[in-house]
């Protein structure tokens, strides 16, 4: 038996992985630990991921999101600079309230998709992908004003960071900062101290479900983490690895750069042109190349959100994707896929197609080793919870 | 683990019984895998070489391929694991079996249960 092809697994690598705060806690609790964007993570834990799954969906699961990177922007300007490097309008939201967005290259392809917290008036968190921190960095800070007085400061070694996640996450919340701790609102974000210690708590995710991002120093991480998981047992709460995390954001369509995402496609091409504003906002980087774009028609392939409509085995990256039902010619590629736990075992997936066959009802194949399975184009996202009948336009991906 | 005697093991994690040619993987090989979600069986009648890819066994994040741990002819494969692939982890070792191989060459270099039971523990 030899593994060959995982959504997350890495080649043992010569260089040795990074370890978040938790490495020793996720080993403690039988964590599978796989390399993921050059960190040691667990894809899983005995539970298994399907069970990881089910308790997000309908309870509530917990996730390490210690490896992403944490930027503290602040001071007079910063609103305005983050603009300009920004896809989408900052203008619109005030403290307390976070917004999803790109940085963008010049061609409007995606460098990274991040989260822009206001945690207090005029002071930013950028929150970004854990492979994608040195890269940032370096952009940002490459396009500072020349003589600004603003930093880009990398807090992503001091951040321990937590996503509780499902619905009866609000319960955790309140069992654990007390019931007079006041909820963020929907994709809002606020301070809290408990016990000395401060946490940034976010009301965003990245599963579909409600739910929290918590940010605190990294010292704390164990303690945090162990409080957390006695606190939240009787609600459901267990802990969760990327494996549910890949299974949980596919279902609901948001993207996983590297995969989903590139710097040779546009989040127009993504579906996610709502996430760029070229309406009211002056000029940031990508805009010209997004209204070029826009003049042509649009672009020529877009991500387009496939079912199976027979049995096969699961899709999966990288897998051809074939025009009509019979052999057509070759068309894409996939760029994830996986069985929809919430779904049956639905075999889906996500793959860039001519503009003209992503269309819901479009019918295609998939080539999996050598072998045709049909599939169909379909409506974005495959699943929502329940409740999710009124959420708000500018959901955070 | 468990790791029954009667069987023999490929380095890969792959069991076959001589006693009638049926192949599998090992207890730790399924738990190594976690979930399975879909089984790529090979067709009855092919011949396999000892080593040769036979089958995929796909969890929920991964696709392994798994090699015949002796040469022979495909007789028989598991049927059932079509609708119910997870009796590979349910029991590896019984209803979890993969196909059969007529006549097995090669199978006296397989490991012997304590060799294999030696191999993952180390």
């Amino acid at each position: 038996m030899t593994q060959d092809a995982s959504a997350t697994a890495e080649p043992p690598a010569s260089v040795a992985l990074k370890q978040t705060p938790l490495h020793a806690a996720h080993v403690r609790l039988g964590g599978k630990m796989v390399g993921f964007g050059g960190w040691s993570m667990p894809v899983q834990y005995a539970s298994g991921i399907l069970a990881e799954h089910r308790a997000v969906r309908n309870a509530v699961g917990v996730f390490d999101i210690s490896h992403m990177g944490q930027f503290i922007v602040g001071g007079a300007g910063a609103k305005a600079w983050l603009n300009r490097v920004f896809s989408n309008n900052l203008d619109r939201i005030h403290a307390g309230q976070s917004q999803y967005g790109f940085l963008l290259n010049e061609a409007g392809g995606v460098i990274d998709d991040l989260i822009i917290y206001e945690y207090a008036p005029g002071e930013f968190l950028l929150v970004v992908n854990a492979s994608m921190i040195e890269v940032d960095l370096a952009w940002l800070q490459g396009h500072l004003p020349a003589g600004s007085h603003l930093e880009v400061s990398d807090r992503s070694d001091r951040f321990a960071a937590l996503a509780i996640q499902g619905p009866r996450a609000p319960e955790v919340f309140a069992a654990f900062f007390g019931p007079e701790a006041a909820l963020p609102e929907r994709l809002g974000v606020k301070v809290i101290e408990r016990h000395g210690l401060r946490f940034v708590v976010a009301r965003t995710g990245y599963t579909g479900e409600d739910g929290f991002e918590w940010f605190f120093p990294a010292r704390a991480a164990e303690v945090v983490w162990d409080e957390l998981l006695a606190v939240g047992a009787p609600y459901g709460l267990i802990p969760c690895g990327l494996g549910s995390r890949d299974s949980l954001r596919l279902e609901v369509c948001y993207p996983l750069n590297g995969s989903d995402l590139s710097p040779v496609r546009t989040p127009v091409a993504a579906g996610l042109g709502i996430f760029v504003d070229l309406k009211e906002k002056a000029d940031f980087v990508g805009r010209a190349a997004l209204l070029k774009e826009k003049e042509n028609g649009g672009p020529a392939e877009r991500l387009a959100a496939f079912r199976m409509t027979e049995k096969s085995p699961p899709p999966r990256s990288h897998y051809p994707v074939l025009a009509g039902s019979d052999g057509g010619a070759p068309v894409g590629e996939t760029t994830s896929g996986g069985m929809a736990p919430s779904l049956d075992s639905a075999g889906i997936g996500l793959a860039y197609v001519p503009a003209k066959l992503a269309k819901p009802g479009e019918t295609i194949q998939i080539d999996i080793r050598g072998r045709k399975f049909g599939a169909e184009i379909v409506k974005k996202p495959f699943y929502k919870r329940p409740d999710a009948a009124s959420k708000p336009a500018g959901e955070t991906p | 683990m468990n790791v029954p005697a009667d069987l023999k093991f490929a380095p890969t994690h792959e069991w076959l019984r001589p006693s009638d040619g049926c192949v599998g993987i090992s207890d730790h090989a399924q738990a190594e895998l976690t979930d399975i979600v879909y089984v790529d069986l090979p067709k009855v009648g092919t011949t396999l070489a000892a080593g040769q890819t036979a089958a995929v066994v796909e969890s929920v994040k991964a696709a392994s391929d798994i090699y015949a741990p002796a040469g022979g002819e495909v007789v028989e494969v598991n049927e059932a694991l079509a609708a119910n692939p997870a009796l590979v982890n349910t029991d590896p070792y019984g209803e979890g079996w993969l196909f059969k191989l007529k006549e097995a060459a090669g199978a006296d270099t397989l490991m012997d249960a304590t060799e294999y039971g030696k191999q993952i523990a180390a």
